[in-house]
């Protein structure tokens, strides 16, 4: 395990020392851009919409009873942009687009189509991943900052919807507006930021350490995946501190 | 990225007691040997003895545990080293790119390194495909084409490179006769017009003979023999003999299966 952290490290600085060419690979970063942003939008808007929607669900009934219904939008305001929204789009990201890096990666590994890049002086940290993670560290961030309002919105309707919650439109965001201010979307593009680097990675690094043939591949993925979600939880424990410790 | 090589007419490659073992069983075990710069050099050896695993070490993708592989007296491994010096693979299953089509498979090596404006490269990749005989297929990808087509590709690709080192992994596997005899050729035409230094893989006899200039026998991991190939015909160890008349005895043995 330590030792993979050391590659990856060693990779991530490797990547960083290449930003001065990735003017140069535009064009990698802008298909690697769509595939992420294109294949994600869809699958981002549902999820943000039933996170604001569940969220609503479950607290709602209960601050009603309490009659605290009018911290409804702010709660959920701010739970969405500081926590929600950042943590599980990096979820959905890492299965739908660093399962992809490594699969792709892992199967140019064992193609030899690497080895044949590296034969011709054409780096593969420069060629491969600068794109991938620059690509991702780019989406992410936006997906996020698209997902916030779309589940302040799923909140919204559940909680005017639902009988047991009965929250108006006007209210809702009124409270939201008072509570939530833009250094917490910040924080939650910051947070995603974070987590987009590990995400790309992780799995880059995974898809470049690839052996065998296709259940190589396939152990890649899933490791690449399984990781990604772990350092993203953990990463989030130890940024939230951080972030808080900033902000106060 | 990086700076277009120097150029510098041929190379060198020296192997110096490399030695390479996987789960406990030597691979390699004590490889010598010099390749003069501008020759060409054929290793021969049966199957699974080693000579891919010893050509991916002397271009460096990987690292021998003992010994060391020396390109123009400077180690493989010398960071910088593939900036001074154009060098190619080709590889045995072609490794091509398949996300790119095959023009920009060929034109890889020009385009990343930014040698020359698009038009030049596209002319120089047209030019490169039709020596390798693939007209009309530039816009295939690999997954389009056959075994044999994506090894002239790959060929091709090397071509393009204009290597002082080229390393050919069975370069004429999967391809017909005629077009074996032209690749052979284009071996001999990277020679005459570059000077390139060539090492070949193969066990195709006659490609061996018909280009080498000195041929390596490789069994279990060592180098049985050296020379050229008039010394190696004469050379009376049976296990060189039995290699050479074992693949004429195929050869017999295709022709009578094609006969009945």
């Amino acid at each position: 395990m330590f030792r993979n952290i050391g590659e990856i490290m060693i990779m991530f600085v490797q990547t960083v020392r290449a930003l001065p060419l990735a003017w140069r690979h535009r064009r990698k970063v802008a298909v690697q851009f769509f595939e992420i942003g294109n294949s994600s939008l869809l699958m981002v808007c549902i999820l943000a919409l039933f996170i604001g929607g569940v969220v609503a669900l479950q607290t709602g009934p209960v601050l009603v009873e309490r009659g605290l219904s009018y911290v409804l939008g702010g709660m959920i305001g701010l739970s969405v942009c500081k926590e929600l929204a950042p943590v599980m789009m990096s979820i959905l990201i890492a299965g739908r687009v660093g399962s992809a890096m490594s699969a792709e990666l892992g199967s140019m590994r064992v193609y030899q189509e690497i080895d044949a890049l590296e034969t011709m002086n054409i780096n593969p940290i420069t060629y491969l991943v600068l794109p991938r993670l620059l690509a991702i560290a780019i989406a992410l961030p936006m997906l996020v900052l698209f997902s916030i309002p779309v589940a302040w919105m799923g909140g919204a309707v559940v909680a005017m919807a639902n009988h047991a919650i009965s929250v108006d439109f006007g209210s809702f965001f009124s409270d939201l507006r008072d509570v939530v201010e833009t250094k917490d979307i910040w924080n939650g593009i910051i947070k995603s930021f974070v987590f987009a680097l590990a995400i790309g990675s992780i799995s880059c690094h995974q898809g470049l350490i690839t052996l065998g043939g296709p259940r190589g591949i396939g152990r890649s993925v899933t490791k690449a995946v399984v990781n990604s979600i772990v350092v993203i939880l953990v990463l989030d424990y130890f940024l939230t501190r951080f972030l808080l410790m900033v902000q106060q | 990225m990086n700076e277009p090589a120097r150029q510098i007419q041929n190379v060198s490659v020296e192997a110096r007691g490399v030695r390479r073992s996987y789960h406990g069983q030597a691979v390699l075990d004590g490889i010598d040997f010099k390749v003069e710069p501008g020759e060409i050099f054929v290793i021969m050896g049966p199957s699974g003895s080693g000579k891919t695993v010893l050509l991916k070490h002397l271009i460096g993708l990987l690292k021998p545990e003992a010994g060391e592989i020396l390109i123009q007296g400077e180690s493989v491994n010398t960071p910088g080293l593939r900036d001074k010096y154009r060098m190619a693979m080709v590889f045995q299953s072609s490794a091509l790119l398949a996300s790119m089509n095959v023009s920009e498979n060929v034109g890889i090596y020009l385009t990343e390194h930014k040698l020359m404006p698009p038009r030049e490269i596209s002319k120089i990749v047209t030019e490169a495909l039709k020596t390798v005989g693939l007209v009309g297929v530039s816009d295939r990808f690999p997954s389009e084409l056959s075994g044999g087509m994506q090894k002239r590709v790959a060929i091709a690709r090397a071509l393009v490179i204009q290597p002082q080192l080229v390393l050919l992994d069975e370069p004429t596997a999967e391809l017909d006769p005629l077009m074996a005899v032209a690749i052979g050729e284009e071996i001999l035409k990277l020679k005459s017009n570059l000077h390139a230094t060539s090492i070949v893989v193969t066990h195709d006899r006659d490609l061996a003979f018909g280009v080498a200039d000195r041929i390596a026998m490789l069994v279990n991991g060592k180098i049985l023999f050296v020379g050229t190939p008039d010394e190696l015909r004469k050379n009376p160890d049976p296990k060189i003999q039995n290699f050479i008349f074992a693949e004429l005895l195929i050869r017999r043995y295709q022709t009578h299966e094609r006969i009945t």
